[in-house]
Order: structure tokens, then C-alpha cells, then sequence
């Protein structure tokens, strides 16, 4: 569904992208791991069009996704960023809704209040939380609504940046937990990056790493700690020592 | 010779940074025309640039116009000719210090906070949350802050005028002996639909060009709260230098002999 042939991205001296190849087929979870700095974000970027590539293709379900209709192509995809991305100045229910009451998606501001207040029900939030502003929330709840966004208007490819960091490791559960029943539950094609083991083996269906620019292994997650693969070796064991240095 | 080059390539950098700011400028005009068009965003911004601006406008031009009378009075008295204080407050409030105080507190209060606000949205990664929710960030942050400064800051520029008027009046009746009904005849008389004219279209300029620096050094903010502060020092300084520059073009060719 979603192909990179040969993507590259360079900032100044800065090659982040090196040459990257990676297919995700349609309706399954691909989760992209590697350490901070090593382009995951840029990667994601580069297919949703914030990040132009220098090189290379990009293909959503062989169409390019740099040509054609832009809102079409956007209206396919929900994401949930690293750190929520809620507008401030818009209420917890309008942030969920916020598709749904412009553009090609406008529904009446009741209807979308009530699929905005359905989503937040659905990542486990009161309708209380509906009219708070999101400076109000933790740091989980915010995630949570930041989840709900993403899945507001039901789209067919979800991307998920870094979705548990910075939350202890109860609520990283519950994130994963609800993640994975609502991928499975939307049949929705999803590719999410993150350097949390955890969210890996609870997300995934397949596994890339990226180190170096390019995709140094990927497949299948139950193949993934048996993989003679080092630079994945010493990533999942989470090793000091090993070809990745610990110094970047 | 390294001086010579180091003048090069800070010219080169202000030319392409006056480039980046006209393609920004032709990107929000070229957003203005075509749909979806945020009405709501329209309004809220006609009250943050406007309604909230009233007092700060208030303030500024009626002490503005109070020192302007005790000023020409006594600059006056130097050749008796204390009797042309209205006429001076009247013509040096509207074609001037009306205008332009208000453009500078609008670039004070408007532009550094929209800066603030979209650098920070920048940094937090709104701006591309929008992008992906299939919403223009210039359609949906940049027009209606634009087109809300070049409706608004004229209506602020003739309150601005017409208080910094009255600190004058104020003064001069209460303190320096003119007649009421004299004061605002002689005001009235000696102004010309000409100067208020010019008076509201430096305002309508000047509120342009404030809102789209906000906007310009919001969108372009380097990274963290050090990028959300250099974005919004960088916006209020440019504003503020080309509200300046814009009003001797302006006084230039509305009133050069």
C-alpha cells in the first residue's frame, strides 16, 4: 500500500536519509524503530508531504503521493504526533472533530461534537473531558485525545510518532493496548515509529530498523529477537556495546 | 578583503530574506482570493487585533496628543504664535503620530503575540497537524490575521486620531486658556478630508505589514523556546522598521510639495 523506492534526505551536510526502501502492505502495522536522531520522524514526514524528499518515490497505493489532489490524499491519513500537536486555543471536542467541521468532511456541529465525544469515549476518556482546553490534561490524556484525532474521521492509514514517549510505563501499556485494538478493529494500514521496545511487540506486525539512513533489517516481529541482524541485536537488547555507537 | 565579503554576504542575506517576505506576502494575497475561507478565525482575529487594541491605542494617543499641545504652545510662544495649536495637534495627530503610534502598538502588542502563537505552534508541531487534518496553515492562520489588521488597524488609526485629538483639546482648555468651542471650529476648519484619508490608508498598510511579519517570523521560527523568542524579537524590530519606513514613503507622496 505504502512504498519508499530510494528515498533520500539530506539537511546541509546531514544525510538522514540515505536510501530507503520499505513497503507496508495494506492493513498492517509496521513499526519503524531506531535511535533518536536517525530520521524516523523525517521518514513518516517525507510520505505525508511535510518533509520533501530529495530523491526518490513515494507511492500510496501506486500513485505517487506527491501528485494528484492534495486534500484527497491527506483525507486518507490520521496521525498522532510525538507530543499530542492539540491546537490550544480549541476545546478538547473541536481538536477531535476539528475534520469534521471543515472541508470536504463537514458534518453539522452537533453530529461532529457527537463523534468527537464517541472517540474520546472510545480511548477511554469521559465526555467531561469534551469542553476542557488541553492545557488542562496530562501529558496521557493528551495522547489519548491526540488518538482520537487521528481516528475522528476513520481513515484508512494511521501513522504513529513516538506514541508513548515521555508517559510511564502503565500508561505506555495502555496507549499500546488501545492502539493495537483500534488498528485491528479499523482494519486500518498503520506505520508507527518509536524506540520503545514495548510498543514494538505490542503494535507491530512487521519491523523495520533504521540506522545510518537506510533500513538496516526489516520483517516480520516475531522474527525479531531471533534476527542475527547486530545493529538490531543491540537495539533490542538495548546494549551499550555493538556497531551502533552509544555516542551520536 | 574578508570585510568585503562579510558586507556581500549580509547584503546577499537581507536581499533574500526581503525576497522570502514578498513571496510570503504574494502567497497570503493569492490564499485571500480563493476558498475555503475561515470565517470564524476571521472574527476572532477583528476582536484580538481591534477591540483588544482599543485601550492600548486609547492610552498611547491621548497623552500623545496632550504633550504635542504643551510642546507647540510653548514652541509657539517663542514667535507669538501660540494661537495654532489646535491646528498643529489637529494636523500633526492625523497625518502623522496617529498613524504611526498606532502602527507601532499594534506592532507591539499584535505582532509579537502573533508570532508568539504560531512559533509556538511551529515548534510544537500544530502547524503540521493542520497540514495533515487537509487545512492550509496560510488559508487558516495567515488570512484571517492579515485581512483582520488591513480592516481593522484604519477604524483603530481614526480613534487613535480622534482621542490624540482630544488629549490636545483637553490640555490646551484646561491648561493653557483656549476657548472650547474655538479649539474644535479651528481643528475642524483646518483639516482636510485629504489628511484623513491618508491618515486611515497608513493604517490599513501599516496593518498589513504588521500582521504579516508576526506571521512570517511565526511560520519561519527556528527550533524551541530560544526559535519562539529570536522569532518574536525578529518580528516586532522588522515591523516596526517597516511601518516607519512605509510612512515616509507614504507622507512623501501624499504631501511633498
Amino acid at each position: 500500500m505504502i512504498t519508499l523506492e530510494h528515498v533520500k534526505k539530506s539537511f546541509g551536510s546531514n544525510h538522514v536519509l540515505r536510501d530507503i526502501n520499505l513497503h507496508v502492505p495494506k492493513g498492517e502495522s509496521m513499526v519503524v524503530i531506531g535511535g533518536s536522531g536517525t530520521g524516523k520522524s523525517i521518514l513518516i514526514k517525507s510520505v505525508l508531504g511535510l518533509v520533501t524528499p530529495d530523491a526518490g518515490l513515494i507511492t500510496v497505493d501506486g500513485q505517487d503521493a506527491t501528485k494528484g489532489d492534495r486534500d484527497a490524499f491527506l483525507a486518507r491519513f490520521g496521525m498522532l504526533f510525538q507530543g499530542g500537536a492539540l491546537f490550544d486555543s480549541l476545546p478538547v471536542w473541536q481538536n477531535v472533530a476539528f475534520r469534521l467541521m471543515r472541508g470536504a468532511l463537514k458534518r453539522p456541529k452537533e453530529e461532529a461534537r457527537e463523534i468527537a465525544i464517541e472517540k474520546l469515549r472510545r480511548v477511554g476518556l469521559k465526555p467531561d473531558v469534551a469542553d476542557r482546553y488541553p492545557a488542562e490534561l496530562s501529558g496521557g490524556m493528551q495522547k489519548r485525545v491526540g488518538l482520537a484525532r487521528a481516528i475522528a474521521a476513520e481513515p484508512e492509514i494511521i501513522f504513529f510518532d513516538e506514541p508513548t514517549t515521555g508517559l510511564d510505563p502503565i500508561m505506555s501499556g495502555v496507549i499500546n493496548d488501545l492502539i493495537r485494538e483500534i488498528v485491528v478493529e479499523m482494519g486500518a494500514t498503520t506505520m508507527t515509529i518509536t524506540h520503545d521496545m514495548s510498543s514494538v511487540r505490542t503494535i507491530a506486525d512487521k519491523v523495520a530498523m533504521l540506522h545510518g539512513g537506510i533500513i538496516q533489517w526489516s520483517g516480520p516481529v516475531s522474527e525479531m529477537e531471533n534476527a542475527d541482524d547486530p545493529y538490531l541485536t543491540q537495539f533490542v537488547s538495548g546494549s551499550a556495546e555493538g556497531p551502533i555507537e552509544a555516542i551520536r | 578583503m574578508s570585510w568585503l565579503a562579510a558586507i556581500g554576504a549580509a547584503t546577499l542575506a537581507f536581499l533574500a530574506s526581503i525576497g522570502r517576505i514578498a513571496i510570503f506576502a504574494g502567497e497570503t494575497l493569492s490564499h485571500l482570493f480563493r476558498p475555503p475561507f475561515y470565517f470564524k478565525e476571521f472574527g476572532q482575529q477583528v476582536l484580538q487585533v481591534g477591540y483588544f487594541s482599543l485601550p492600548v491605542v486609547g492610552l498611547t494617543t491621548i497623552f500623545t496628543g496632550g504633550a504635542l499641545a504643551l510642546q507647540i504652545y510653548a514652541g509657539g510662544a517663542r514667535f507669538n504664535a501660540e494661537a495654532v495649536v489646535p491646528q498643529i495637534v489637529a494636523i500633526g495627530m492625523v497625518r502623522e503620530l496617529g498613524p504611526v503610534l498606532v502602527g507601532l502598538m499594534i506592532a507591539a502588542r499584535v505582532t509579537s503575540s502573533i508570532a508568539a502563537e504560531i512559533a509556538t505552534m511551529k515548534v510544537t508541531e500544530q502547524i503540521d497537524a493542520l497540514v495533515t487534518l487537509s487545512t492550509h496553515p496560510m488559508k487558516y492562520l495567515t488570512v484571517p490575521r492579515v485581512l483582520a489588521a488591513f480592516l481593522v488597524v484604519p477604524f483603530l488609526t481614526g480613534v487613535g486620531d480622534v482621542i490624540g485629538i482630544m488629549g490636545g483639546f483637553l490640555v490646551a482648555t484646561k491648561t493653557l486658556g483656549f476657548n472650547e468651542a474655538a479649539y474644535l471650529q479651528n481643528t475642524a476648519d483646518f483639516l482636510q478630508s485629504s489628511d484623513i484619508f491618508s491618515s486611515l490608508a497608513k493604517g490599513a498598510v501599516f496593518g498589513v505589514i504588521a500582521a504579516l511579519m508576526g506571521c512570517y517570523y511565526g511560520m519561519h521560527s527556528g527550533r524551541g523556546a530560544q526559535g519562539v523568542g529570536a522569532a518574536t524579537k525578529a518580528s516586532v524590530q522588522a515591523a516596526a522598521i517597516l511601518i516607519l519606513a512605509a510612512n515616509f514613503i507614504f507622507t512623501g507622496i501624499f504631501f511633498a510639495a
